[in-house]
């Protein structure tokens, strides 16, 4: 069933929005309106890079009832395995490309009385979509922005234009600014869901906060995505298919399984979403978990592997694929 | 072409029946001569013409008939219908894709006009020709959700997702086998299966769990269910037992053609663009036994089928008081010889 159906897309525009940062709109080629998609929802953008298919997941930016483009911020991420790279450096306006039909991990909690968002750099891309939606729903919402500099950050300045000061707050690192968490977490109404997107420290620090502040855990919400990292080379057996796939330095398995021509599914290729979840097998060697979907007790099993983002050490792993 | 619609009714004097094009596209639920239990999950794409599946939202000659009786249902127990504050989002959600489908199928009966937010429906088997602003719940003589599916057949459930489960929070449920949208309002995936024989030890219902969290956008998925009823009576509801559970004590080996129905629920599974909640559609279609029979194939893999089932399930379905006259009179019309693989007939 390998991920959600695809949808061929023009890129109408590659908007430089700040250093290393540049936003991209992708309209129908047949020039009918995109699906309606929820705030928080990300699609996968597949990149054809000389034949071989890169698939990344973005989040939708642009207002989710304005079907008309769907806008996706990308950063150019230092030492990337290839996707961010080829966004910036190789696609341009008129490229045709594909994106999946929009999937939503981070869905706003719809009874929430408030919706308190704390974003920390290029994590603010999923906020710009539930901002739009909370508005035209008049629903309660406020947005905590944490930034290095101002120069390499993306929208401030049209949010700050756009909500007002009241419901916008900006704390620069390089101006000394920081995010008054504690006080953040204990002014608030009772019914707030809280949401937070952006590096992986900062994500547990305001999940921790708010577990120790007291929060319920299902006021907490947090959209992750892992890249895959790269490793060491190794091979896999898919016995189903009775196929042998090298896993190369950069690729992940699941693209590397993709490529040998066996379909595999997933949803969000970040580890977070349980689709690509695969039986192991036979496994002589060490399995490097990197995805947070499955719990330590599962990972020490070594029964299952999330094979978007995981690696593996050893002699041979067989996968039922 | 035109569908005619039939006036019959399914209470009282029961005069629902199915006309012969009618029977021909039954979805029939066995594709083979035993039971066997399965999740059977399969996409939900247009299928064959002149079978249930050549629209994902399908109308049927009983339409008229079958929004009548949800009227009368609704005017005795308001309860059947309810949604939680929050699901207004799904509720806008499940009137476009109910208007969508059935004006893209039935255009002859059904036309929907965009203008922006200003909608124009009209609905002629219904004579309903509405204006409304969509999003604005006040521009509707209800809410969103009650308006559309009082214009749609089969029940609707509105589940919302948090907390990596699935929550009853919205539903309009007239038709139901036996279950009760007033008490499983509010409850999670888990909670409202508990009472299921069999499916646990499995672990169906966590499998079934994870497929239904990651249900996509575009790609809706089906699956069948199926139970028998005395009478053609779509409201077998836990509230309304005493009129419908004294009906199984009726069936006597003369009036088995007449009075047992297969029940046939096609459920179908659709992921909510702006609220990002699932729609249950569960479509009901019932036919008599005598006109089964009028399906060579289906006349003999009946009786299979229903001497194969479990003690647990006959129990659980509520067919233990008849199931021994039905098999006899099936029998009848089992020849013995094989029948093809599918459901469709040969
Ligand atoms: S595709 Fe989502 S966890 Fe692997």
């Amino acid at each position: 069933m390998s991920g959600g159906r695809e949808i061929p897309v023009r890129v109408t525009k590659v908007t430089p929005v700040a250093e290393r940062i540049k936003r991209f709109r992708f309209e129908r080629l047949d020039g009918k309106p995109l699906p309606y998609f929820s705030g928080g929802a990300h699609v996968i953008v597949s990149m054809n890079d000389f034949g071989h298919i890169r698939r990344n997941a973005y989040s939708l930016m642009s207002p989710p009832h304005d079907c008309a483009a769907y806008e996706i911020s990308v950063l150019h991420v230092e030492g990337s395995r290839g996707g961010s790279t080829f966004m910036h450096e190789r696609v341009k306006e008129g490229d045709e490309m594909n994106v999946s039909y929009p999937v939503n991990l981070f869905q706003p909690d719809w009874r929430a009385r408030k919706h308190l968002l704390i974003a920390g750099g290029i994590g603010i891309t999923p906020f710009m979509a539930m901002m739009e939606q909370f508005t035209r729903e008049g629903a309660n919402f406020e947005l905590h922005y944490a930034m290095r500099t101002r120069d390499r950050s993306a929208y401030w300045k049209e949010l700050a234009e756009r909500y007002g000061s009241q419901r916008i707050k900006i704390y620069c690192d390089a101006e000394g600014m920081t995010m008054p968490l504690d006080r953040l977490l204990d002014s608030q109404l009772l019914g707030t869901h809280l949401y937070v997107c952006g590096p992986s420290g900062m994500i547990d620090g305001v999940l921790r906060a708010g577990m120790e502040a007291g929060w319920p855990e299902q006021n907490l919400h947090s959209e992750r995505f892992l890249s895959s990292l790269p490793g060491k080379p190794f091979t896999v057996e898919l016995v189903r298919s009775g196929k042998t796939v090298r896993v190369g330095h950069h690729e992940s398995m699941l693209e590397a399984i993709e490529a040998a021509g066996v379909d595999a599914s997933f949803l969000c290729r970040g580890g977070a979403c349980g689709q690509c979840e695969t039986e192991v097998v036979n496994c002589d060697g060490k399995l490097l978990h990197h995805d947070v979907y499955l719990n330590d007790e599962e990972k020490a099993a070594g029964r299952k592997v999330m094979i978007c983002v995981s690696r593996f050490e050893g002699k041979t792993l067989h996968l039922d694929l | 072409m035109a569908i005619a619609f039939k006036q019959e009714s399914f209470r009282d004097d029961f005069s629902y029946r199915n006309s012969p094009e009618n029977i021909s596209r039954f979805p029939f639920p066995f594709d083979r001569d035993e039971y066997m239990y399965s999740v059977n999950m399969e996409p939900h794409v247009r299928g064959r013409p002149g079978t249930v599946f050549e629209n994902l939202i399908d109308v049927d000659e009983h339409y008229v008939a079958e929004m009548h009786d949800r009227m009368l249902v609704l005017k005795e127990d308001p309860l059947r219908y309810q949604a939680l504050p929050h699901m207004m989002n799904a509720q806008w959600d499940t009137l476009e894709l109910l208007m969508e489908e059935q004006a893209t199928g039935y255009p002859e009966h059904f036309t929907l006009t965009r203008n922006g937010d200003e909608w124009r429906w009209v609905n002629r088997p219904l004579g309903i020709d509405d204006t409304f602003t969509f999003g604005d719940v006040s521009t509707l003589p209800c809410e969103p959700f009650e308006y559309i599916t009082r214009q749609a057949q089969g029940d609707f459930c509105i589940v919302d997702q948090r907390d990596g489960n699935l929550w009853m929070d919205a539903g309009m449920v007239t038709t139901q086998a036996d279950w009760s949208l007033d008490f499983d309002i509010g409850m999670n995936f888990m909670e409202w299966h508990g009472p299921v024989p069999l499916a646990h030890q499995a672990g169906v219902f966590d499998r079934a769990l994870k497929f239904l969290l990651n249900l996509q956008q575009g790609k809706p998925t089906r699956r069948f269910n199926w139970t028998m009823t005395i009478n053609p009576r779509l409201d077998t509801s836990p509230e309304n037992y005493h009129k419908w559970g004294p009906d199984r004590t009726t069936v006597t080996p003369e009036n088995v053609a007449e009075k047992v129905h297969l029940r046939v629920e096609l459920q179908s599974l659709w992921r909510l663009p702006r609220s990002n909640a699932i729609l249950f559609v569960i479509r009901c279609y019932l036919m008599n036994m005598g006109e089964l029979v009028t399906v060579p194939k289906w006349a003999r893999r009946m009786p299979r089928v229903l001497r194969t089932l479990p003690p647990e399930l006959i129990d659980y379905k509520g067919l233990t008081r008849y199931r021994e006259d039905t098999i006899n009179w099936l029998s009848k019309y089992d020849d013995g010889a094989p029948t093809s693989p599918g459901i469709f007939p040969d």
